[in-house]
């Protein structure tokens, strides 16, 4: 058994096309890559808003202008 | 030569390997600017000079002796004697390590590979600095890169390596090779050097200490995606027919090949390059919630992480395994720091160490079954022979080496510098002495000046 159909090299090379593991699973992997990546953005917004509900009520307002005067 | 085809093939094998060589010159200068930007003030020069001479100190005794111990050592000690005749070839007194006519490719294929001892030396560099002595990191750099790695290159990473042989190892953009025995090295000599003053907190509790300039670390970690995006081409054989590989391979197909002169193809790796890094990127920035450095370095993790496996892999798998790899070597970074007091100073152990090792044993299960060598007779690729090779290079020739090497610096009073020097910083004497000789100028421009000034009727 071999995850990515060959198990030697006995082979023409004009015959063979895709080599990759898991070949016939490319819908299924690429529904597990999206979901990575949508569940990226889902967890950057949460913790985004987390972040600046807290940093709103940081501010010590001399600093903050110290802050404006540097540019 | 003979015949244009065969005088063309040579000729665009020459080059293509010669642009990787200048590609990778790359990540040397990105590690120089990660060091200095992650170094503080005081110890700028010093952590600068220490990785700039480990260009000539690897360069000169790799065609010494580390490009023959690569052909010579496939299976030398435990399976056989040293192969002569593939050794002699290249010896320092060889004639094909010249300039020769009769052949155009040992000068820039030994370039390639010299690059990655600058790499696997230069990881070591960064994880030691400011506190370790220069002539001891040089010492380690020599041995990285011109005995150890190179030894394990001949095992795991040669068509004819034991390694590929017995244990199916596959280790095709050098997860383990470079990247596992340059982390495991570096592990044991932290491990004898000692933290920075001022690393950890009284209770142990392990202090961040943030890098002067974090632009140069950005700039100096985009180097090294650039310079390792090279370092995969190099990896590669460009062009190759079936009948030099003289394997099990059928047909006049020609074909790119990993290292190990099985089939794949150079875009294969620049669709899992990109998906690693992509994936290492992303999971970092979620890990570390944020940190840049984290995120830059998850990046360069997720393509490790994937390497070994990068020139089958599918795309989507390349993005996976590199995402997971980072959390796990983020994971197990602060737990080892926390654990074990360690003090890496920028990471390497993690970024190349962990990633290298959890790459190679996630290619045996991913790989499982795949050939590794279009030899008859190889193992194929499994998660045993990947864990055992993940052994061997983390530890066996990356940590025990190390570590034994730091402890006779250590005894011999060596391999740290003294306390005071710590505190007053590496570069003090420099630094005295650059202002002692801007004063000078400075006095005699105005002594010149005054003397030749006119004065006022």
């Amino acid at each position: 058994m071999s995850t990515i159909g060959y198990e030697d090299w006995a082979v023409d090379l004009a015959n063979v096309g895709p080599i990759y593991p898991f070949q016939g699973w490319e819908v299924a992997m690429t529904i597990v890559g999206v979901i990575f990546w949508i569940g990226w953005h889902r967890i950057q917004f949460v913790r985004e808003s987390e972040h600046l509900e807290k940093a709103r009520k940081m501010g010590d307002p001399d600093k903050i202008a110290k802050h404006l005067d540097r540019y | 030569m003979d015949g244009n085809l065969n005088a063309l093939t040579t000729v665009f094998t020459e080059f293509y390997y010669w642009v990787t060589v200048v590609f990778m010159f790359l990540i040397h200068v990105g590690f120089c600017m990660y060091e200095v930007g992650a170094s503080r003030r005081r110890n700028h020069m010093h952590t600068l000079m220490k990785n700039v001479m480990v260009i000539p100190l690897v360069t000169v005794t790799f065609f010494f002796f580390g490009w023959w111990i690569y052909w010579a050592f496939p299976m030398f000690p435990f399976f056989g004697g040293l192969n002569h005749e593939m050794g002699d070839a290249n010896l320092p007194w060889s004639q094909t390590m010249g300039t020769n006519l009769q052949d155009r490719i040992t000068g820039v294929f030994w370039a390639a590979f010299l690059l990655f001892s600058w790499t696997a030396a230069s990881i070591v560099s960064g994880s030691v600095i400011e506190r370790i002595r220069s002539s001891a990191l040089w010492v380690h750099a020599v041995l990285i890169g011109s005995v150890w790695w190179i030894i394990d290159a001949a095992w795991g990473w040669h068509y004819g390596g034991w390694m590929v042989q017995y244990l199916g190892y596959h280790d095709a953009y050098a997860s383990g090779v470079i990247h596992a025995i340059a982390g495991g090295y570096a592990l044991g000599v932290i491990m004898v050097l000692g933290p920075r003053i001022g690393k950890f907190a009284a209770d142990g509790t392990p202090r961040d200490i943030p890098p002067h300039n974090p632009w140069m670390l950005t700039i100096g970690i985009f180097l090294i995606y650039t310079g390792f995006w090279g370092f995969y081409a190099a990896c590669n054989v460009p062009v190759i027919a079936p009948e030099v590989i003289d394997g099990q391979i059928t047909g006049t197909t020609w074909t790119a090949t990993n290292i190990y002169l099985a089939p794949t193809s150079l875009s294969a790796i620049t669709f899992n390059f990109l998906m690693s890094l992509s994936g290492g990127l992303m999971a970092a920035y979620v890990v570390s919630k944020g940190d840049a450095f984290w995120t830059f370095s998850g990046g360069l993790a997720g393509v490790i992480t994937a390497s070994a496996g990068n020139d089958l892999y599918h795309p989507i798998q390349a993005m996976l395994i590199g995402a997971v790899g980072v959390v796990v070597v983020y994971k197990l970074h602060y737990w080892v720091e926390r654990r074990f007091k360690l003090d890496d100073a920028v990471g390497a152990v993690a970024v190349h160490g962990y990633s290298g090792v959890v790459g190679l044993i996630i290619a045996g299960f991913v790989l499982w079954g795949a050939p590794s060598s279009p030899y008859e007779g190889y193992a194929t690729i499994n998660p045993l022979g990947q864990v055992a090779g993940a052994v061997i290079m983390f530890f066996v020739l990356g940590f025990v080496p190390g570590w034994a090497v730091a402890k006779m610096q250590s005894a011999a009073g060596v391999l740290r510098i003294p306390e005071e020097v710590e505190l007053q910083g590496l570069d003090y004497a420099e630094h005295h002495a650059y202002e002692d000789a801007k004063t000078d100028v400075i006095e005699a421009d105005k002594a010149y000046l005054a003397s030749r000034a006119t004065p006022a009727e």
